[in-house]
């Protein structure tokens, strides 16, 4: 059964469409990648499965909820991490997790917070400030954060964007620790095609609003007879496979 | 369902508790935040006080010191209101400020468990500016605003409530316009002033203006309290009418808030609201 179920989603900005009649299913255990260019609609088809956004058309079924009436029964087994929503800055690391334990009524909230801190080195981080923390630092309280609740199903946008090599590696490898001993669901948009090989079993690639591909990255690679997946996305990001057919 | 969760109304009483939580450790930290929340209610006070005080220095006789009591008791319940409805409309702007509504609204959280958690906040937030400005008011003054009896307890509630529905209106501009709104978080009850009939009777007001001034609830609890401390009366149709209009606009404000969160989910402004 799968935990994400996306059918003919849409969503219509005035003139603009966003993102037009995707499908995709993401099961237990499986991490699925959206790749694709800025304005793709990786942002906003993530924003709809979090029920940030309405869609214009189609549906969503987490976790077997469906998402246009029944999204906040989902939402307490989801978590979301972004680098582009931040977490209050005058707070401390261990009071921004204390309120996020509390938003998704995790028990024992104080333990929650003791093993994130053990996991993600955070240990000497829980009395400081957030808006003293580097950019690494920030990213693994953000995915603390994320996993205060044991989610089910976990949505990633850029988990590593504005990482060094260093600290982008140990994200990947908590990432695909967390989904190997859950078995959560794994929905992550990334523009680091290296990070969407090593975590992605799966990938769809959108362009203009629409998975124009999709298939495992080795399939990816066959297909397009590129040595990696950089390759494919300028191949399909900029129809080079069409102009080199009609050169 | 991992973690052992709990369903129903302790859930939901520990995601309002949570979101006070959010905001009560950044008073903890935050003095000028603290500073700001009694600064304004003392100055108004001693600004009007010391008017009040210098008024009654000068003529003798009973109704120029009622008078005087009169303008410390508006100055003060005014204050109830303006700080209730600041307490809502700031309290909802720091999560703009912060960048932080993106994570509240993804997780579990209703949108009438998030107006809860702002109404809980703008009480306390009330309560720290106001009771030191009461009790300075009986140091400075003389002045004891419970003297009233128990109906200062009515006065109270129903400019709270006041405070609260003009500030889910805010919300609902804020949420509709963005940042652009957020200098109604401040200014908008001011405007009411001169309708709310605080430190004179609504019959000093035009005709025209009266209709306006009836409308709201101010008006009525102000009347109320001019019975209560002028003749010792409870006027109780003042406080049915201001307890009547405060149900009505609060229905009111709750379909404006709900109308303007859907519309900000459409839009997909709840990510970027600040910008």
């Amino acid at each position: 059964m799968s935990i994400i179920a996306v059918r003919d989603l849409s969503k219509q900005y005035r003139e603009t469409l966003a993102v037009d009649r995707i499908s995709f299913a993401v099961g237990a255990g499986q991490t699925v990648g959206l790749l694709g260019g800025n304005g793709a609609g990786k942002t906003t088809t993530i924003a709809m499965l979090l029920g940030l956004l309405i869609p214009t058309a189609g549906t969503i079924h987490v976790l077997g909820h469906d998402m246009a009436t029944d999204r906040f029964a989902a939402l307490a087994r989801m978590n979301f991490s972004s680098p582009y929503v931040a977490l209050p800055h005058r707070l401390t690391v261990a009071e921004n997790l204390r309120v996020y334990a509390h938003l998704y009524d995790v028990p024992a909230p104080e333990r929650r917070i003791a093993e994130l801190a053990g996991e993600l080195d955070l240990a000497a981080l829980l009395d400081r400030q957030a808006g003293t923390l580097s950019a690494g630092q920030k990213t693994r309280v953000a995915l603390a954060k994320s996993l205060i609740n044991r989610p089910d199903v976990l949505l990633l946008d850029e988990p590593t964007a504005s990482l060094d090599p260093d600290t982008g590696d140990l994200v990947r490898g908590w990432i695909e620790r967390y989904r190997a001993e859950s078995g959560c669901a794994i929905l992550l948009a990334s523009h680091n095609m290296a990070e969407v090989e090593r975590l992605c079993g799966h990938v769809l690639v959108m362009k203009q609003g629409r998975v124009v591909d999709e298939g495992s990255p080795a399939s990816l690679l066959d297909r397009y007879g590129r040595a990696d997946l950089e390759e494919v996305f300028l191949d399909i990001a900029r129809d080079r496979r069409r102009a080199e057919a009609a050169a | 369902m991992r973690g052992g969760r709990r369903d129903g109304r302790t859930a939901a009483m520990r995601r309002i508790w949570g979101m006070m939580y959010r905001h009560i450790a950044l008073y903890r930290r935050s003095w000028p935040r603290l500073l700001e929340l009694t600064y304004w209610p003392i100055l108004q006070l001693c600004v009007w006080g010391f008017t009040a005080s210098f008024i009654a220095s000068r003529a003798n006789g009973g109704a120029v010191l009622a008078a005087g009591s009169l303008l410390i008791g508006g100055v003060l319940l005014w204050e109830v209101a303006l700080r209730s409805q600041m307490g809502v409309a700031v309290s909802f702007l720091e999560e703009i400020w912060s960048r932080n509504l993106g994570h509240v609204f993804v997780s579990p959280l209703r949108p009438w468990e998030l107006i809860a958690a702002l109404l809980g906040m703008s009480l306390l937030r009330m309560l720290t500016g106001v009771l030191p400005a009461i009790g300075l008011a009986w140091l400075l003054y003389a002045f004891n605003l419970f003297a009233i009896g128990p109906v200062v307890v009515l006065l109270f509630a129903n400019l709270i409530i006041m405070g609260w529905w003009v500030a889910l209106g805010v919300v609902s501009l804020i949420l509709r316009h963005g940042a652009g709104a957020e200098a109604l978080a401040w200014s908008v009850l001011f405007g009411f002033t001169p309708f709310s009939a605080v430190y004179y009777p609504v019959s000093v007001l035009p005709a025209a203006m009266r209709p306006v001034a009836l409308a709201l609830p101010s008006s009525h609890v102000f009347e109320g309290m001019r019975a209560a401390m002028l003749h010792g009366e409870i006027a109780w149709t003042q406080l049915g009418w201001a307890a009547g209009l405060n149900a009505a606009w609060t229905v009111a404000a709750a379909l404006l808030f709900a109308r303007q969160f859907r519309g900000a989910r459409q839009r997909g402004a709840l990510l970027n609201i600040g910008e």
